[in-house]
Formats: C-alpha cells, sequence, structure tokens
C-alpha cells in the first residue's frame, strides 16, 4: 500500500457510454433471441433463456476474473487503485454469479422438473456465491483500510483458486448418480443472439464495475483524508454465470409452452441488472456529493 | 525449522491449558451429533447411510467453535505483535499453528467416532482407514480455517464471519471426507475409497501450500 497514496476517483462519461451500449446490446439480443430466433427442436421455448443464461454465465466468471487479477495486483504491487477496482469486480461478479443461478433455476424446472439440481456447474456457482459474498461482507466489517485492502485481496485469491477444485470435487461426487449427456450441437441460428447479448453484458458489466471502483475509490478516499483541521464556530462541518443449460437430459419429446419459464428468466435478469445499476449509480451520486462537500469544507 | 518446533510447542501448550474449553467444543459436538439424527427420524438404515455425513456435519461446526478462539491469546494482549518481533517468520508462526490446530480437530473428529458408533450403529472393523481419513479431512479443515481465524481474530463478529468465509471453501474437503468415510462404514464394493481418499490429500497439499504463502500477508501491518 505505498505507490501511490493519494485515492483519485476517476471521472469522465465512459462507465455510462458502456452501460448505455451494454444495454442497447441487450435490447437487441433479447428480442432476436426470443421473438426472430428459431424455436429449438427437443427444448422448444424454453431454450430462449440460454441467450441470457450463457452470455450471464461468462460474464460472470470474467468479472470474478478481474477480481482475482486486482486481488493479486493489490497484494504483490499495491496501490489503492486495485483495492477499489477489486471491490468494484467483487460485488458486480457476485451480482452475476446470483443472477445466473437464479436463471438456471428456472430454466431447471421446465426442463429436469426441479428447481435445483446437483449439476457440478450449478453447484460450484452456488458455492462461488457465498465464497465472494463472504469476502464482500468481510471488507463490510474491517474498518481499517489498510487490513481491508489486503486480507480481501488474501481471501479472493484463496477463494478463486478453490473454484476449480470446488468444481471437480463436484463433478466426481455427483457422476456417481449420474451420467453427464453429451453437448447440443449449435447450429448457427442460435449463435448471433447469444453473442450480442454476450457482448451486451460485458459493455454493462465493464460499466459497472467502472462505476462501483469510483464509489469505492470515494470511499477509500473519504477513510485516508486526514482528519479535517477544527472549523471556525458558526460553520456547519462539512465532514458530517455457467452455461449449465447447454446440458440436454434425454427427452421423449418437445417440452410443450414453457413461455413462463422463458418470462421470469427475463424478467429477473432485467428487474436484478437494472436494480443493480439504479443503486450503484445512487451510491456513485452520494459518494461523489459527499467528497465534493468534504472539499468545500476544506477549502472554506 | 526450530521456529516451527517453538511455534507449534507454544501452541500446543496453549491448548493443554484451555482444555476445558476443548471439552466444551466435544460436547456441543456430541449434541450436534444426537440433534442430527432428528432430522431423519430413528429408521436405523437411514441413519447408518447418513452416519458420515452427520459426523464431519458435527466436526465441521465444532471447528468453526475451536478455530474462532484459536488466536484469542494472539489477539487479546496483542500478542501476535510481539511475535512479530522475535527471530521466527510469520510462515513459522502459522503453521505452528495450524499444526496445533489439525491435532486438535483430529482429536476432536476421533473422539466424536463412538458416538457416530453408538447413536447412528455405524460400526466398522476398518479404523486405521476411518482414523487416517479423520485425519486428512481435519487437515483440510484447519489449514484455511488458521488463516481465516487469524484474519477475523480480532473483528467482534468473528463467530459469524468466521463460517462464512470457510464453509464455501472446505466444500471439496466435506465431500471427499464424507464420500471416503462413507465407504469405509457402509463397504466399499468397488474399491473407491482410496481414490476419495487420495484426492482429499491432494486437497490438503494445495490448501497447506497456498495458506502458508498468503498468511505473512495477512499479519503484515
Amino acid at each position: 500500500m505505498s505507490t501511490d497514496d493519494r485515492v483519485r476517483p476517476s471521472a469522465g462519461p465512459l462507465p455510462y457510454a458502456l452501460s448505455a451500449l451494454g444495454v442497447g446490446l441487450l435490447l437487441w439480443g433479447s428480442i432476436w433471441g426470443l421473438f426472430f430466433a428459431p424455436r429449438e427442436t427437443f427444448m422448444g421455448d424454453v431454450q430462449r433463456i440460454m441467450y441470457i443464461h450463457v452470455p450471464t454465465a461468462w460474464n460472470a466468471m470474467l468479472a470474478l476474473t478481474f477480481a482475482f487479477g486486482c486481488a493479486l495486483l493489490s497484494l504483490w504491487q499495491g496501490g489503492w487503485r486495485w483495492d477499489a477496482r477489486l471491490e468494484g469486480g467483487l460485488e458486480v461478479g457476485v451480482l452475476l454469479s446470483t443472477l445466473l443461478c437464479m436463471q438456471g433455476s428456472i430454466w431447471a424446472k421446465p426442463t429436469w422438473g426441479v428447481w435445483w439440481d446437483w449439476d457440478p456447474r450449478l453447484t460450484t456457482t452456488a458455492v462461488l456465491v457465498f465464497a465472494f459474498a463472504g469476502i464482500l461482507v468481510l471488507r463490510r466489517m474491517v474498518e481499517d483500510p489498510g487490513r481491508r485492502a489486503v486480507w480481501s485481496a488474501v481471501a479472493t485469491v484463496v477463494a478463486f483458486v478453490d473454484v476449480p477444485i470446488v468444481y471437480f470435487s463436484v463433478k466426481w461426487w455427483n457422476s456417481l448418480h449420474q451420467m453427464q449427456s453429451s453437448p447440443a450441437t449449435v447450429s448457427s441460428a442460435f449463435h448471433w443472439p447469444l453473442r450480442i447479448n454476450a457482448f451486451g453484458i460485458l459493455f454493462l458489466m465493464s460499466g459497472l464495475i467502472a462505476l462501483r471502483t469510483r464509489v469505492a475509490a470515494y470511499r477509500l478516499r473519504g477513510e485516508l483524508a486526514p482528519p479535517p483541521e477544527p472549523l471556525p464556530a458558526g460553520v456547519p462541518s462539512a465532514a458530517a454465470f455457467a452455461a449449465a443449460g447447454l446440458q440436454p437430459v434425454a427427452l421423449s419429446g418437445q417440452i410443450q409452452g414453457g413461455w413462463e419459464f422463458v418470462i421470469a428468466a427475463y424478467t429477473v435478469s432485467a428487474v436484478v441488472l437494472i436494480g443493480y445499476t439504479a443503486s450503484v449509480y445512487m451510491r456513485y451520486r452520494k459518494e461523489r456529493a459527499r467528497a465534493a462537500a468534504e472539499d468545500a469544507g476544506v477549502a472554506a | 525449522m526450530n521456529e516451527l518446533w517453538a511455534a507449534l510447542g507454544k501452541d500446543l501448550l496453549l491448548q493443554w491449558r484451555t482444555r476445558t474449553q476443548a471439552v466444551a467444543v466435544f460436547v456441543f459436538g456430541a449434541a450436534a451429533l444426537l440433534l442430527f439424527s432428528f432430522a431423519s427420524g430413528p429408521a436405523a438404515e437411514l441413519l447408518r447411510r447418513q452416519a458420515a455425513g452427520f459426523l464431519w456435519l458435527g466436526l465441521m461446526l465444532c471447528s468453526t467453535l475451536a478455530l474462532a478462539d484459536s488466536f484469542q491469546s494472539e489477539s487479546e494482549q496483542r500478542a501476535m505483535e510481539a511475535l512479530l518481533l522475535l527471530p521466527a517468520s510469520a510462515r513459522a508462526l502459522y503453521y505452528g499453528k495450524a499444526l496445533a490446530n489439525w491435532v486438535q480437530l483430529a482429536l476432536l473428529g476421533v473422539a466424536l467416532v463412538p458416538l457416530m458408533v453408538v447413536l447412528y450403529d455405524a460400526g466398522t472393523r476398518r479404523v486405521v482407514p476411518l482414523f487416517g481419513v479423520i485425519l486428512l479431512g481435519s487437515a483440510g479443515l484447519s489449514a484455511p480455517g488458521t488463516l481465516y481465524a487469524g484474519m477475523t481474530a480480532q473483528m467482534r463478529a468473528r463467530q459469524t464471519l468466521l463460517p462464512l468465509l470457510l464453509f464455501p471453501l472446505v466444500v471439496p474437503v466435506l465431500l471427499s471426507s464424507v464420500k471416503a468415510t462413507s465407504l469405509i462404514l457402509t463397504g466399499d464394493p468397488m474399491g473407491q475409497a482410496r481414490s476419495w481418499t487420495t484426492l482429499l490429500a491432494a486437497f490438503d497439499l494445495i490448501y497447506w501450500s497456498l495458506c502458508g504463502v498468503v498468511f505473512p500477508k495477512v499479519v503484515e501491518e
């Protein structure tokens, strides 16, 4: 924690631009996937959940990998910048993984007949949500910024290394009960909505991580700032987720209907993503206003 | 190496002096084993099949109590800082503490076995493999557990935070320990217990080396 002691939250419209581009692509890909892509032969309309589910899986893993990279850099290079980015990556990664579990659960009901299956990918994602959510709780509970940075980085590294171990142990554990089927060959007609949504979530995720990083940076700046000098009396104190879906089960026939599950999956995704975006934006506004008030107080 | 022995000796002595607490943890584990049987009903066959899972869940619950308190004396008098001033590496301190915790957890696991046999009628003649699995499984709990106990020792919410951080991490240890123990208890026609034990040993190796590498970062100021 020595290379740069000052925290300078970045400014500029880049997160907004990335988020807007992401939302646009997501709308385009989802509308294509929902209304224009052909029905899948075996799974019917339920397969349309894949257009949001698989991109979420890729990007959730990407966000947590980003957090892992930040944790390594924070540990061995130091600097508050990596700590702020770690927080951004962790929170967005946990959010996307949670969303992934919800989508996977909604998909599992019409295809497997149960809300939850002890499939290695589904189980690993659930374990991963708890592992990384625990680190977010740890960050909330440690008040000393230096310790918080090191401890959460260490916990992130350990948890990330644990992910493949969990995956393989669950796989071997479960393989005694059921054999996995071979993956379906995916026609190119199904590729495009998937790709567009993947880039949509990628851009939205990058924008959210950038914005969330700023929130973390503002908070760090407040914590690391030297205690304000006493103000003259009368002046108010200013300081006041995994592609579980591409694994078809042996089905006797096509799944009929299933639109209610498709609608549920897309609604949940929209609510979670919009709600989270709004929450990050509100927190950003609050932290920025607080920092501005502090600066004004110091200047006065 | 001398540093490690000194640290281990210190931690074992500390545990011996607070043995009343270890007894309390054992009683807690015994109560947990008793309560688990109420979850599945008195059917003897069902209980025998679930015995291994119950034993390991009980040991896992016990481990958070034992581990959370393992850094108590270090954090109470700010003794950790004093220890770091000694010409001993933080790594030796970690391995000393982790080994002492391992000893405690393994003894706890062995002590819970007779209860499991009595309550769930899950006896076996293969005592040596069973104790081997307990030894390996408690090693898998103690290495990451000691790391996180060191982190959360000074925090007020350590009783909540330690299991929150530790439980998702040790899922592979729990899975392979339960699997191996269950095969030993209920018969192993395919000879799979050996491969699960090997897997458990591999997990242990990863956890013990990884946690040893990162622990000095945790205690450095």
